[in-house]
């Protein structure tokens, strides 16, 4: 496959289109062909959106010549998970009950990629409605990992990531709940942020659990993410929980260096449960860390290994009730019965999918009366308990190390029948989103087996400095980022 | 709370057992903003259905709340003109399936609300607990066509979501009203806070004021409270009554006949007469409630505060408060004053010097006419004067007045205009002469001892004397010297 484009970064594609060395239909096109050879097999899109996209490519086109500048974007395709609301184009959250709609307005993440002149070119894959961590969980089928296709490229957003990881757009969004950015970004070896909850306006995303939902970017490098994030990042009115600040400038700080940080790698996330594989590289980080300067340590989060029980309790009460709005009355599918609860139950039997099932129902048991207290409550207090640790060792550090994910990916169906070591994947993410804090995932070198591998910075909440400063330390030291390649190019 | 002193108490006619009503009140408000609770759509009654609707009050996936400040600063003032606590206060989600909810899920204040403990005085002086006045927002509107009409049965159903989002306020009485009347007057006295502070247009008739109201009975004397039974379906002031009525004497019945009260929703039946019994599934709804996770805790600051109390209009209790201390008199006495919105005329009349019963008389009785706030005061009060000074008789006082309304004339000019001036006594006595000269049969019955026939024939010769002075008469001037006239005459 043609690999020509590969290695074009968003940031070099916006400064050709905008200085008008490159059009942006001459940038899009070697995309749309790389999906066209590819995406039959690694499904990593519900649709390409090729015509929308041309057109949109060559509006900016014109108005480029028309002496315009489209903004920091400029020309760069971009794929969007499939929960991401886009105006007259199917959302469907690889979901059957979404069948046939079509949002009648764009996601606030999406209307500002618009603006700055990022161009759409298709939906990604993910696991229905964000719930799970393989994309196995798609109404529609699993999306395959780049890098070896018999594996899965983790999820919930792994359609994204496999989009960026076999260069079918240099950048992505995504969404992340427990790790659904992160852990798909590990596992397909590219860059993966979750932002500050409140960063990043929720507007027009597709709710799984709302306290604990954000949006954020895949990139293939660090640079990349910091420049899609500043881009989305930043107030909204239309979202109660954004944060009422402007976005931070990232680009800008990637250059600073590391001197003088202090990163604390956690201790409870890279001992039991981790593959020794993993493990080891976490340790190189740190290591690499420290000869460029930061001051590294062990830090201990004694509550984040309640993170996984916690989550399990509060992610799906709110999804319980964040999807209760799928009756068939409105949108999407119905199947007609004779009463109109019946005509709800049996639409909501057809349309959702097992894993979503067992999360309404885990949701509705934790949340119903009688047992509230004792499940959704406490879980609310386990999180209090989490947030308190963090809180503690950010007074030491200014950013925490860990593995993002347990193991390198895994074979397709290899935990399909088991949601508990499925569950598990995400032990290492989870507790950044019931904190709020932020988190980014970065490529660095390879397991045992040859796949890659990502380690994960940690920061607190609007710490988004000092991580992608690490972030993008740690892409500068990565090992053997050429032998991870996934279109087998190397790289100089 | 205890409210009144001596409680409405019903007894049975067929055990003579006697029975305390207990009820307590819960109103639903529509809060007038320009706008919806959660989005900017209009807050309008009676347009194109699903006119008024976006991704965010139709609950579309990936759409988001935003409260409405005014809502919450009318919502405020309510409270605290009822005397709530204002606290800090979050949303929780209620959750259940009904076609009707976009979201299946209704976003309302739970455990921790925007205003508690309040209290509402009504104009007979009782005093009614408010438990708390909360904000939460509206459903769509069903309709169920064809077949039996009611969901489960019909044909097919149409659902309007212009309401859907409306911000309520729900204002949760204590179970401190004894009887139908009371609860009447609770909530008129509602509906008159509700105006006053610009918190609602408060129209039952459109929907905008709703009323449901648990209903309990027990024994006369007892203080625990019976099982009670929430009525809905109240779409005026009439059903509530009917519907307490009803209720009490149902529970009352049951439990003579050594029956149970199971505590249920039960519709009001109009034109039936009667309640009846909901579907009982509803009494299983688990609502799941938990915080809404969309929005953010409500933490109005001191300054909003302030100014929500400087906003703060007189209200009708203090309104009638001040009326009556004014005029002298209680203030039940002046309840319909302050309801039509005329205490403010009748106060300024009385501060004017005119005289305070014929102020309040004339304000009550005779100026129950569009364009009567706009009266000049000073103008009432000279009506007044020269109506007690006799220049004017109660008739030609009434006259001048409707002329008064609207024209802005004072009395003087009026009563010049049209030759009313007050007949000296000799006049008047000629014409009584003249007309017991000219009516000997009646006037002779008159003189008689049948009572009845008298009352009667006070009004005829009153008539026959004001018709012959063209009004001029003063009534009660009449009346005096017909009876000094008919003593003479019985010697």
């Amino acid at each position: 496959m043609s690999t020509s484009h590969g290695t074009a970064t968003a940031v070099d594609i916006a400064a050709a289109v905008r200085a008008g060395e490159r059009s942006a239909v001459e940038v899009l096109e070697p995309y749309l062909a790389a999906i066209e050879a590819r995406d039959a097999e690694l499904h990593a899109f519900n649709l390409v959106t090729a015509d929308e996209a041309r057109d949109a490519a060559a509006a900016l086109d014109r108005r480029v010549a028309a002496g315009e500048d489209p903004g920091p974007l400029a020309g760069v395709p971009v794929a969007l998970k499939d929960n991401l609301c886009t105006r007259g184009v199917p959302t469907t959250c690889s979901s059957r009950i979404l069948e046939g709609w079509r949002p009648p307005y764009d996601a606030t993440v999406v209307a500002r990629l618009t603006a700055a002149g990022a161009v759409s070119v298709g939906k990604t894959n993910l696991d229905e409605f964000a719930m799970g961590s393989s994309t196995e969980n798609s109404a529609f089928g699993p999306t395959r990992n780049p890098h070896d296709p018999t594996r899965v490229p983790g999820g919930s957003s792994g359609g994204s990531a496999a989009a960026v990881a076999a260069g079918f757009a240099p950048v992505a969004l995504g969404s992340d709940t427990g790790g659904s950015i992160r852990q798909p970004a590990a596992l397909c070896g590219v860059v993966g942020v979750k932002p500050t909850y409140g960063l990043v306006s929720r507007y027009g995303l597709v709710a799984f659990a709302s306290s604990l939902d954000q949006i954020g970017p895949f990139a293939t490098t660090v640079r990349d993410a910091a420049l899609l994030l500043e881009v989305i990042a930043g107030h909204d009115p239309c979202d109660s929980t954004s944060i009422p600040q402007p976005a931070p400038g990232l680009v800008d700080v990637l250059d600073r260096g590391v001197e003088g940080l202090r990163v604390g790698v956690i201790a409870e996330l890279t001992g039991e449960g981790i593959a020794p594989d993993v493990a080891r590289r976490v340790t190189e980080a740190a290591e690499a860390l420290e000869r460029a300067g930061a001051t590294v340590g062990e830090a201990s989060v004694p509550a984040a290994a309640l993170g996984l029980s916690a989550y399990y309790l509060i992610a799906p009460a709110e999804a319980s009730s964040n999807l209760a709005r799928y009756d068939g009355v409105r949108y999407g599918l119905r199947v007609d019965a004779r009463t109109t609860g019946e005509m709800m139950e049996a639409s909501r039997t057809a349309g959702f999918g097992d894993e979503v099932k067992r999360r309404i129902m885990l949701g509705t048991y934790a949340l119903s009366a009688g047992y509230r207290d004792a499940y959704y409550g406490k879980a609310l207090r386990v999180r209090t308990l989490i947030a308190r640790d963090f809180a503690a060792a950010y007074e030491r550090f200014d950013v925490l190390l860990s593995p993002t994910s347990p193991t390198t990916a895994f074979p397709i169906g290899d935990k399909a029948a088991d949601p508990l070591s499925m569950y598990l994947n995400d032990v290492c993410t989870i507790p950044t989103n019931l904190v709020g804090d932020a988190a980014m995932s970065v490529p660095f070198g390879t397991g045992d087996d040859g796949l890659p591998v990502g380690v994960q910075v940690l920061a607190p909440a609007l710490g988004e400095v000092p991580m992608f400063r690490v972030g993008a330390a740690l892409e500068a030291a990565a090992p053997g980022a050429a032998a991870v390649r996934p279109d087998g190019e190397e790289q100089p | 709370m205890s409210v009144t002193d001596d409680s409405v108490l019903v007894t049975s006619p067929t055990t003579g057992a006697v029975w305390e009503v207990v009820i307590g009140l819960e109103v639903h408000a529509e809060l007038h903003t320009a706008t919806k609770l959660f989005c900017a759509c209009p807050n309008s009654f009676g347009d194109e259905p699903n006119t008024n609707v976006c991704p965010v009050c139709l609950g579309l996936p990936g759409s988001l709340p935003v409260l409405n400040r005014r809502a919450v600063e009318l919502a405020m003032r309510l409270g605290r003109a009822l005397g709530c606590t204002v606290n800090d206060s979050t949303f929780a989600r209620k959750n259940y399936f009904y076609p009707d909810m976009p979201k299946d899920y209704q976003v309302s204040q739970y455990d921790e609300p925007v205003n508690t403990d309040g209290v509402l005085e009504l104009p007979d002086g009782s005093r009614v607990g408010i438990e708390r006045a909360h904000m939460e927002e509206d459903t769509g509107k069903n309709t169920h066509a064809g077949g039996g009409g009611r969901i489960h049965d019909a044909d097919y159903s149409l659902i309007d979501y212009n309401r859907a989002g409306v911000p309520l306020v729900e204002i949760v009485g204590r179970p401190d009203i004894r009887s139908a009347e009371q609860a009447k007057a609770y909530v008129e006295e509602l509906r008159g806070v509700l105006l006053a502070t610009g918190a609602s247009d408060a129209k039952m008739e459109e929907g905008s004021l709703r009323v449901d109201a648990n209903v309990s009975v027990r024994p006369a004397g007892s203080t625990e409270l019976g099982t009670r039974c929430e009525i809905k379906n109240l779409n005026s002031l009439r059903s509530l009554g009917r519907a307490i009525d009803y209720e009490a004497r149902r529970q009352i019945d049951l439990l003579e006949s050594g029956e149970r009260i199971r505590q249920e929703t039960r519709h009001w039946d109009e034109e039936g007469g009667r309640t009846r019994p909901g579907r009982s599934k509803e009494e299983a709804e688990d609502y799941r409630y938990f915080q809404e996770p969309d929005l953010v805790p409500l933490e109005p600051d001191a300054d909003w505060l302030a100014a929500v109390d400087a906003s703060l209009p007189a209200l009708p209790a203090q309104r009638r408060a001040r009326l009556a201390a004014a005029a002298g008199v209680a203030p039940g006495d002046v309840a319909l004053h302050v309801a039509r919105g005329l205490d403010g005329l009748a106060l300024a009349a009385i501060e004017a010097g005119g005289d305070p019963s014929r102020v309040l008389n004339h304000v009550e009785h005779n100026l129950a006419v569009e364009g009567a706030e706009a009266l000049d005061p000073t103008h009432l009060a000279e009506l007044v004067r020269l109506e007690a000074d006799g220049a004017l008789t109660a008739t030609q006082a009434k006259t001048v007045l409707a002329n008064m309304v609207g024209s802005g004339r004072s009395p003087g000019d009026i009563a010049a205009e049209r030759g009313f001036e007050a007949m000296d006594t000799g006049a008047l006595e000629a014409a009584v002469d003249e007309l017991i000269a000219a009516k000997p049969d009646e006037w002779a019955e008159f003189c008689g001892d049948d009572e009845r026939k008298r009352g009667k024939l006070t009004g005829f010769f009153v008539g026959q004397v004001m018709k012959a002075t063209k009004g001029q008469a003063d009534g009660k001037a009449v009346t005096a010297l017909l009876d000094a006239r008919r003593d003479a005459a019985r010697g």
